[in-house]
């Protein structure tokens, strides 16, 4: 009031300029603001950059693996030279090894060449077995004794070859690097031109790189992921078994039942601290406890379920108190009021309304479990080859085997470059399961989960 | 598998005793289900559980001493020139082990008779040639002494395992009867089967102690072992890291720990900018539908297994920095000699932490009051100056401890390191050489058959309780900071 009557109005400071003017302040401050935006899209940029470069060289790497070079000729089974005395008798038909089938697979790819019309540049002829892999004389007795009275025919049969000539069809193997290479010359691939162009050889799909066994460090052609998938299979049976009942029990005991005291405090820190601890350790437990304690047995996928119990363990606690904290109250009082005893509450209206979070939960953490590698490491699951298959349940659970991952870093560590293109391969195959049990997951959230 | 039949067996009579309890009581309260204190599932149960509890706590017990018993029994007969210390007694009893294993198959195959087993005597025959024709093979000739001890091994256990029969029985029909009898309508079953469904929780609860127990225990006693055989001095302050297992080895630590925290600090070097900027992106600036696709696919990254991590390293970026930085690479500098390196290693690992780091920065970063956003805002700060100047001084306590948190990740790690580092224990300033990490020496310490008694594989013990401590203890102090942090603003 008394500015109106004083009548001495403030006279307004001109402005030098008007707000829609940047001023060289305002315009550093936008153009920081336009900068920092940016790094946050260069972040984001480069870390999906860095996935899609993962994925990338995954697949372009991996994919290979799943195709192999086949020559399918007829062979001779000649009479004299695998069943000396004609009367086709197994036990005596197996008297001949895998080095008398040898000459019997070359003469036949000899044979075949020369039909074709394919001329052979070596001196010897024997020479043009380096195409073949060194698995086809025992893949060809293989069948002969299963079947004796192929002795004397001509079979047509599907043979691997070479991992040399195979990576040659893929483009792994250049004619360059073969010159200081004595497994094959120039000239074999030559002759695999030829076959390819003659229809003997072909690059087609390989069901034994997922189903087949592991092979030995020279047979990269042959090995295969199969056996330890099953020993993946062993454990995460085990792992589910072990670690669904015990996690669902200690997150049940946390959340409803335990009072507020010491005990409960150490429960709690020690479940938070194992959430935390390298997994290298967990595979120091398990060497030391279930090996060299308990004498379990060595490399067994039911040690190694044990070991991976034990890491799960948190995940799963973790989740299942989140979902058991997500039942509303309501319920509880319900079940209460009309009677039913606490661990009726619990075990009848909580833990069914809990259980599709429980068991997302679960997948998740059978999804970290099945990748891990490190603990199996310690616990002898690598350093040898998973050529058996587990015969029975008992085997599946004591016998030595790999695991998925386990194979993998067992192959990445080999030296024939053939077996680079099957750990990325098994990483397809790992990464496929991975993708499936997460998917699982989200489904079963999205349908299952209720909002109260 | 007599231990199987067994449990088999009091599981099978823990079910009839269920079944009959049941009509036990229902039969005490004439058909009438309201006159009974429980519901009948629970009379059920209550002999169930007297059944099963007895059964099998007498089997675990008998199982964990029987062998301890026996271990003493025998060791007795094992005359003392035969062996020095701890570990060669261990190895002759391991004999001891094979040829009563070797025995039972004989015998199990009828190559010999019981009596012969017992009896045999390896000054008249030759024990080793019979085991192996029934396909034992055995490493060398059998000792009298380990022929006995075996045969005393085999009496033991074998009495043992009737006897233990026997008793788990009698307490499994004990349990059974006592519990059966007792049922009647008035029982209060339902709180007592209540009771022990209420111990089993806890027992399960327990497991989680326990495991860290068994970790502390294991990591412990072998490596107050290793500091018998090697000076905690020296493994602490050793500058060298040469095992060789014939002995003479240089067992130094502090060459790991440098290849361990050089690593870890390129990965940090990596992920925390990266993953720090992705966070501050997502929540302040990004709309819902960039956040719904971005968020997701950067936690793909933390879903894959180190495994893959590893290959990557030792198989694309490895060769593809020995491109750029090797003799002869895009870049003409003759840095990097191979593809295993401290820089290979520590990239990669950085990629596998952006996601870690991103997302906890991601929530710390959400909880921050938006109170203080608008009022920053209001005053007329750019977003970038809120974000500088409120919101990251604000969260900073909580990124402090989300980094510790990857900190404790990245020492820890073990594949990416095992493939992608290489092998050579060194202290060098050169990030494109081949160093190796306490992970990495842990895992070629103690695979392969290494006689667990020689200081080169109980070293790995030590390594690793030097990692638990330090993980553990960044582990605490982060998860510290960041739940006093919470409080502030709950």
């Amino acid at each position: 009031m008394s500015d109106m009557t004083a009548n001495t109005q403030p006279t307004p400071q001109k402005s030098t300029s008007s707000l829609y003017d940047e001023t060289k302040r305002t315009k550093r401050r936008n153009q920081s603001e336009v900068r920092f935006k940016a790094y946050g899209v260069a972040a984001i940029a480069v870390g999906l950059f860095f996935l899609i470069a993962l994925l990338v060289a995954i697949f372009s790497n991996g994919i290979p693996a799943f195709k192999q070079t086949f020559i399918t000729i007829p062979v001779e089974l000649t009479e004299s030279a695998l069943d000396k005395t004609g009367n086709r008798d197994v036990a005596e038909m197996s008297k001949v090894s895998t080095f008398g089938y040898k000459p019997v697979v070359t003469n036949a790819l000899v044979t075949a060449l020369k039909d074709a019309g394919i001329a052979i540049p070596f001196k010897k002829e024997k020479d043009v077995e380096k195409l073949l892999s060194s698995s086809v004389a025992a893949q060809v007795r293989d069948t002969v004794l299963a079947d004796p009275s192929l002795v004397g025919t001509s079979v047509e049969f599907r043979l691997l070859a070479s991992s040399r000539v195979d990576g040659y069809f893929k483009g792994r193997v250049t004619r360059d690097a073969l010159i200081r290479d004595k497994n094959l010359d120039a000239e074999h691939l030559d002759i695999a031109d030829a076959m390819a162009k003659a229809g003997l050889m072909a690059t087609t799909f390989n069901a034994d790189f997922i189903f087949g066994s592991d092979a030995s460090e020279s047979r990269p052609e042959q090995a295969g992921i199969g056996v330890s998938m099953m020993g993946s299979l062993f454990m995460m049976i085990v792992v589910l078994l072990l670690s669904l009942p015990i996690g669902v029990a200690t997150s049940i005991y946390l959340e409803e039942f335990a009072p507020q005291n010491r005990f409960t405090d150490l429960i709690e820190v020690n479940i938070s601290n194992l959430a935390a601890v390298p997994s290298i350790v967990f595979g120091i437990l398990g060497l030391a406890v279930f090996i060299q304690f308990v004498h379990l047995p060595q490399s067994a996928p039911l040690v190694g379920g044990l070991v991976l119990t034990l890491m799960t363990l948190p995940t799963i606690i973790i989740s299942t108190r989140a979902s058991l904290k997500a039942v509303p109250p309501s319920i509880r009082d319900a079940a209460l009021g009309v009677g039913a005893s606490k661990m009726q509450s619990v075990f009848h209206h909580v833990l069914p309304l809990a259980m599709p979070g429980i068991l997302t939960g679960t997948i998740i953490g059978l999804a970290q479990a099945l990748g891990e590698t490190a603990p199996l490491l310690l616990i002898g699951m690598v350093g040898f080859i998973a050529s058996n298959m587990p015969d029975g349940i008992a085997s599946g659970f004591l016998d030595p085997n790999s695991a998925m991952p386990a194979q993998i870093y067992e192959w990445a560590k080999r030296a024939d470059p053939a077996y680079y293109e099957r750990a990325w391969g098994g990483i397809i195959i790992l990464l496929l399961f991975l993708m499936t049990m997460n998917i699982i997951a989200v489904i079963l959230r999205r349908r299952f989960e209720r909002r109260w | 598998m007599p231990i199987l039949w067994l449990f088999v067996l009091v599981l099978a009579l823990g079910l009839i005793g269920f079944v009959l309890g049941r009509m036990r009581a229902l039969k005490d309260a004439h058909g009438d289900i309201r006159q009974l204190h429980s519901l009948p599932n629970y009379y059920g149960a209550n002999v169930l559980f007297a059944t099963l509890i007895p059964g099998f706590a007498v089997m675990v017990i008998w199982l964990i001493a029987q062998p301890m018993v026996i271990q003493s029994q025998v060791t007795s007969l094992i005359p003392e020139r035969a062996y020095t210390d701890a570990g060669s007694l261990n190895l002759v009893m391991s004999d001891v082990r094979r040829v009563a294993e070797g025995l039972d198959v004989a015998v199990a195959e009828g190559a010999m008779t019981h009596e012969q087993a017992r009896d045999i005597r390896s000054e008249f025959t030759d024990v080793r040639a019979r085991l192996g024709a029934v396909g034992v093979a055995l490493g060398s000739n059998v000792e009298p002494y380990v022929l006995q001890a075996a045969q005393k091994y085999r009496t033991l256990s074998n009495g043992g395992l009737w006897l233990m029969t026997a008793l788990v029985l009698g307490a499994a029909v004990l349990g059974f009867v006592l519990s059966y009898l007792r049922t009647n309508k008035e029982q209060r079953s339902r709180n007592s089967v209540e009771r022990v469904v209420l111990a089993l929780l806890i027992g399960a609860a327990s497991i989680a102690i326990l495991t860290t127990l068994g970790i502390v225990l294991s990591l412990f006693s072998n490596t107050i072992e290793f500091f018998k055989l090697y000076p905690a001095k020296d493994f602490f302050f050793g500058l060298t890291w040469s095992p060789s297992f014939g002995g003479g080895s240089e067992l130094g630590i502090l060459p790991l720990f440098w290849g361990t925290f050089y690593i870890s600090f390129i990965a940090l070097a990596v992920a925390v900018p990266i993953g720090l900027f992705a966070a501050v992106y997502l929540s302040e600036y990004a709309g819902p539908k960039v956040r719904a696709i971005a968020k997701p696919l950067l936690e793909v990254l933390a879903g894959i297994p180190t495994i893959v991590y590893g290959l990557f390293a030792l198989l694309t970026v490895g060769p593809l920095l020995v491109n750029l930085f090797g003799d002869g690479g895009a870049l003409g500098v003759d840095w990097m000699k191979g593809g295993t390196a401290v820089m290979t290693a520590g990239l990669v690992m950085g990629v596998m932490l952006i996601p870690f780091v991103s997302s906890l920065s991601d929530d710390i970063i959400n909880a921050v009051p938006q109170a203080m956003r608008d009022g920053s805002l209001g005053l007329g700060a750019t977003k970038s100056e809120t974000v500088k100047q409120v919101i990251l001084p604000a969260a900073l306590p909580g990124i402090v401890g989300a980094i510790l948190l990857a900190a404790s990740r990245a020492i820890g790690e073990t594949m990416i390191v095992v493939l992608g580092a290489g092998a050579a224990a060194r202290l060098s300033a050169n990030p494109f050489e081949a160093m190796t990490t306490v992970t990495a020496k842990i895992v070629s310490q103690l695979t392969g058959d290494a006689d667990f008694s020689s200081p080169e594989a109980l070293v790995a013990f030590a390594l690793g309780m030097t990692l638990f401590v330090i993980t553990l203890a960044l582990n605490i102090f982060a998860l510290y900071i960041v739940r006093k942090y919470r409080e502030q603003y709950d």
